[in-house]
């Protein structure tokens, strides 16, 4: 709000100071807290990164020895161990959160138009509570109902016993998979995205696209090419959000996508999607109860400095990305 | 006419004007048979996306219903979890359920008046511009920060001798595990959510709303006091009932930060700053203990637990639409 051309009354000046001076304070609180927690896991994850160098973010070993020998180096009057090459972990975060932010943006696409534009009302009715209600469901709800009925149906009635069969020696598949992990995900985050998608489309004038439709162009074609089009900014808001929400998400993930430091490989077929993984955040929560190692501590808090910093570029991304459409339209401005 | 307005593109013929405005919004049904096979086709497949949504979250309700009201007992509710073999034996989820209370009522606390705050001055003030970009960003990171990482800087956080007060320390040595490090933490999960609704109502407010104030001689800090905040009341409700929501559903920062045992253990003998000070569990990680993939791995009260926890989400749910829609109604001509 500009007030600078507000006449203010002159006899309040001191007091208003006061207040203004106050909640200036509080908020630059707010942002030292932000700074001080990138500033305080950097610090502590200094170590693992210069001991491991690049090759920090490379394959090579079994990620989960490697994370034990860290933990016990930490214990025993021994030299401390950094040697990690996390590329497993990372390929399971960059796999599931990929995976589940393309499907369900396609999805979220379709179900925002549908509930903006072209559902019956008393359907209009319902689905904008469903997908509040949804993006409410706390994480572990989904992880329990995924634990208990996805996994036992894919390792029961998706995968073969001769799938099984081929692969032990290196892996056990018991439905604990990537596929599990993608699908839960896809419905976790989709909410996210149908929301504020859907505050995107609604914020278009209406008489842009009845502009539209006057020149015989019919509802559908008129709905993709003016009101998504315009909306991308929303797009973008929703995408990094539910991006980020991906990226973060431990605790289902942790309760269903396995716990080997196993990198799925796609030139195995489809016994890619039932490959147990494990990604960054969930292997931060599995290994909690370490922290007290301190070579241990670097390296959980490596991982959390890696999950901290793509979260921070990808709104940063989001930002750079909606820059050039901002003096074009402001649709979603609020929802960002 | 709809015909030459929807479909017709090609006929050359113009129609007769309508002897009626046509309607801005027709149901989908019964215009689309115009349509090129793509467009039919895209509809069709947004309708199935549509009810496909409705059914997974019908599924989901009813099976997290179906499962609850078949393992939820009504002494669960007033007894504690107890070590036992069997499911039976292993009483209920008093303490965790109040945990999850504590918890979210230590986040809002904090998470509420500096939300309200940063959002005042984030509409009202906002000066310097360098300030106010940076605040805003910091929110928007906050919002996207991953919760593991939130946690982990709480474990740095109150592992601090400064603050052993907060937490159980021995022999010098501060843990860190509370429910003050977890409800702190958890304030900035809530905080975003506060801000951003909170911001919405006060931009809400039309600028002569603040210049009849300042003309009956009112100061800016009364006015936001007197007249914003108390008409943007339904969007602070709004935000906190959601900024709960999302503190309720925390696992990660329960699970790092509030020691993770099944029951109450407090901390010196002050009554209820003991249990503060002291840890516990939630809900949430009353429910991923009790996961297959848990430690304790009892199904049936991990069914139990969710329903409860389902419905209390719903209760919060149902609490914001109504101050949304409250917060629509307000009409400023």
């Amino acid at each position: 709000m500009d007030e600078d051309a507000l006449e203010l009354p002159q006899q309040g000046l001191g007091q208003d100071q006061r207040a203004e001076l106050g909640l200036g304070a509080l908020v630059c609180l707010v942002v030292a807290v932000l700074v001080a927690m990138l500033a305080f896991i950097v610090k502590e994850a200094w170590p693992s990164f210069a001991h491991n160098g690049l090759s920090w973010f490379g394959p090579g070993g079994n990620a989960d020895t490697q994370i034990q020998r860290i933990f016990t180096s930490g214990d025993l009057d021994q030299k401390a161990q950094f040697m990690i090459r996390a590329w497993p972990l990372i390929w399971s975060t960059i796999l599931t959160t990929a995976g589940a932010v393309v499907i369900s943006f396609v999805c979220s696409l379709f179900v925002a138009v549908f509930m903006v534009e072209f559902a019956p009302a008393p359907l209009k009715l319902v689905l904008e509570p469903v997908v509040r209600l949804l993006a409410s469901v706390p994480s572990v709800i989904y992880g329990l109902l995924g634990v208990l009925v996805l996994v036992p149906f894919i390792g029961n009635h998706l995968i073969t016993q001769g799938e099984k069969a081929s692969v032990t020696p290196v892996i056990s598949l018991s439905g604990y998979s990537l596929l599990a992990a993608v699908v839960i995900l896809t419905v976790m985050i989709s909410p996210i995205m149908i929301a504020i998608f859907a505050e995107g489309l609604r914020s278009v004038p209406r008489g842009w696209l009845e502009g539209s439709l006057a020149l015989g162009v019919n509802r559908w074609r008129t709905f993709w090419r003016i009101a998504v089009v315009t909306a991308r900014p929303a797009m973008i808001a929703g995408t990094v959000l539910a991006t980020a929400r991906a990226l973060g998400e431990s605790v289902m993930l942790s309760m269903i996508s396995g716990s080997v430091a196993f990198a799925p490989n796609p030139a195995d077929g489809l016994i890619f999607f039932y490959e147990p993984s494990r990604g960054l955040a969930p292997t931060i929560l599995h290994n909690t109860e370490e922290l007290t190692s301190p070579p241990m501590k670097h390296t959980l808090f490596a991982f959390a400095a890696v999950l901290l910093f793509s979260a921070l570029a990808l709104s940063l991304f989001g930002w750079a990305a909606k820059q050039p459409m901002k003096r074009y339209f402001n649709v979603g401005g609020a929802a960002a | 006419m709809t015909e030459a307005m929807l479909g017709g593109g090609s006929d050359p013929i113009l129609p007769t004007p309508p002897s009626s405005p046509p309607r801005a919004r027709r149901s989908a049904a019964g215009s689309s048979s115009t349509w090129s096979l793509i467009d039919r086709l895209g509809l069709a497949f947004a309708w199935s996306l549509g009810l496909l949504f409705c059914a997974i979250t019908a599924a989901i309700v009813i099976f997290l219903a179906v499962q609850g009201i078949r393992f939820l007992r009504p002494y669960m509710l007033w007894t504690n979890p107890k070590v036992s073999d069997t499911q039976a034996g292993s009483g209920g989820f008093l303490d965790p359920m109040l945990g999850t209370f504590i918890v979210s009522a230590i986040a809002i606390l904090i998470a509420g008046p500096v939300g309200v705050g940063v959002a005042v001055w984030l509409s009202e003030y906002a000066r310097p511009a360098g300030l106010a970009r940076a605040v805003e960003s910091t929110i928007e990171m906050l919002a996207g920060a991953p919760t593991v990482a939130l946690a982990l800087f709480g474990v740095l956080l109150f592992e601090a001798p400064v603050l052993g007060f907060l937490s159980t320390t021995s022999h010098g040595v501060v843990y860190g595990y509370s429910f003050f490090a977890a409800g702190a933490i958890l304030s900035l999960v809530a905080l975003p959510y506060v801000v951003s609704s909170v911001r919405e109502g006060l931009q809400a407010i039309p600028n002569h709303v603040r210049e009849a104030s300042y003309a009956v001689g009112k100061t800016k800090i009364a006015t936001i006091r007197r007249v914003l905040l108390p008409a943007a009341r339904p969007s602070v409700i709004t935000g906190n009932m959601l900024g709960i929501g999302h503190v309720i559903g925390d696992t990660a920062i329960i699970l790092l930060l509030l020691g993770d045992t099944q029951t109450f253990q407090g901390v010196g003998h002050v009554p209820l700053l003991g249990i503060l000070r002291g840890t516990g569990s939630t809900l949430t990680s009353y429910i991923f203990d009790n996961a297959p993939t848990g430690a304790l791995n009892q199904p049936n009260k991990a069914y139990a637990a969710a329903f409860v926890l389902l419905l209390i989400v719903l209760g919060l749910n149902v609490i914001v639409d109504v101050f949304g829609r409250r917060s629509k109604e307000l009409r400023w001509s």
